[in-house]
């Protein structure tokens, strides 16, 4: 079977606080960088091997609905790449 | 009654807990998670910590360990649990309470004294307390800010299902007073199931004399009553 790498990107849903994002925003300040905002995020690259791209993706996307996000707070993407 | 405090590897709160529920004459124990629920656990606390070292999320892998299967059967059939501070973290990432619990506002940890106001007197949890008392109650804990969509905030608040929200000294509920940044100052919550809650401060370090504060007896004790 063939293998693949599915970048699995997890951000806080748009409105949550990310206290962590503000703070490193502000030592970027302090360091004289201007910006206008800055958003962090969490991103895991699972190797796996599957039939096809898109059997690839389902069982990427049942590993992030189950462990990697937390859908109270989070949005996720997923981005499938032939090893 | 009989308690099992459930330990993980990395929870630090739990022989505290064990020895705050023996004080107030509750039966408990220590019970390791891999050696799963025994058979006579009339209760559960999930314990204060820092399970699998908050990997991915405080309480993330602890919440998806196998014995929270048993953890959840238990409760099905009508167990009481009580989640403290890492244990309700674990709660809401296992599903058992809504919401979640991630990085408080200051990015911080914060370890300090709070003060919170019992919303609803009429819980397992409450039931020797009454609506409006206040009480001091020690936190400590980085990801405690609580988090739940719009749509059930207002589901939790209509169902009373808030035990308790952080205020001042005198029971005022102020953001001022919010030490974390929770949604509407929410410091404790009822799970769908008015036998389950989680609670961010720390009853069981304020049950025993000559800890500064003994107001978190009466959770425990209420918790562990028949």
């Amino acid at each position: 079977m063939p293998g693949y790498t599915v970048t699995v990107t997890v951000r806080l849903k748009e409105g949550v606080l990310d206290p962590e994002a503000e703070t490193t925003q502000r030592a970027l300040e302090r360091l004289g960088f201007e910006i206008a905002d800055l958003r962090s995020a969490d991103q895991f690259e699972l190797d796996l091997t599957a039939g096809d791209a898109d059997s690839a993706r389902q069982r990427a996307e049942e590993m992030t609905e189950r462990l990697l996000a937390n859908p109270t707070i989070h949005d996720y993407e997923l981005a499938v790449d032939e090893r | 009654m009989t308690v099992a405090v459930v330990q993980f590897g990395g929870s630090n709160c739990d022989r505290d807990t064990v020895q705050a529920l023996e004080h107030l004459g509750a039966e408990s124990r220590l019970v390791w998670h891999e050696d799963g629920l025994p058979e006579d656990t009339t209760g559960i606390v999930l314990p204060g910590g820092f399970s699998y070292g908050d990997y991915l999320r405080a309480g993330a892998m602890a919440a998806r360990s196998p014995v929270m299967e048993a953890v959840r059967a238990a409760v099905e059939s009508g167990t009481p649990l009580l989640g403290i501070c890492n244990g309700a973290q674990i709660g809401c990432e296992g599903g058992l309470t809504p919401g979640a619990f991630t990085t408080n506002r200051s990015a911080r940890f914060q370890c300090e004294h709070v003060h919170v106001r019992v919303e609803n007197a009429n819980t397992r949890f409450t039931r020797h307390y009454e609506e409006g008392d206040v009480l001091e109650l020690p936190i400590a804990h980085g990801e405690g800010r609580f988090e739940i969509g719009a749509e059930r905030l207002e589901t939790l608040g209509a169902r009373d299902r808030v035990l308790f929200r952080y205020c001042d000294a005198d029971g005022n509920v102020t953001d001022d007073a919010n030490p974390n940044g929770s949604m509407d100052n929410m410091a404790g919550i009822l799970g769908e199931r008015d036998h389950v809650a989680v609670l961010m401060p720390h009853p069981e370090r304020a049950t025993l004399p000559g800890l500064g504060t003994t107001d978190g007896g009466n959770i425990l004790r209420g918790f562990a009553d028949p």
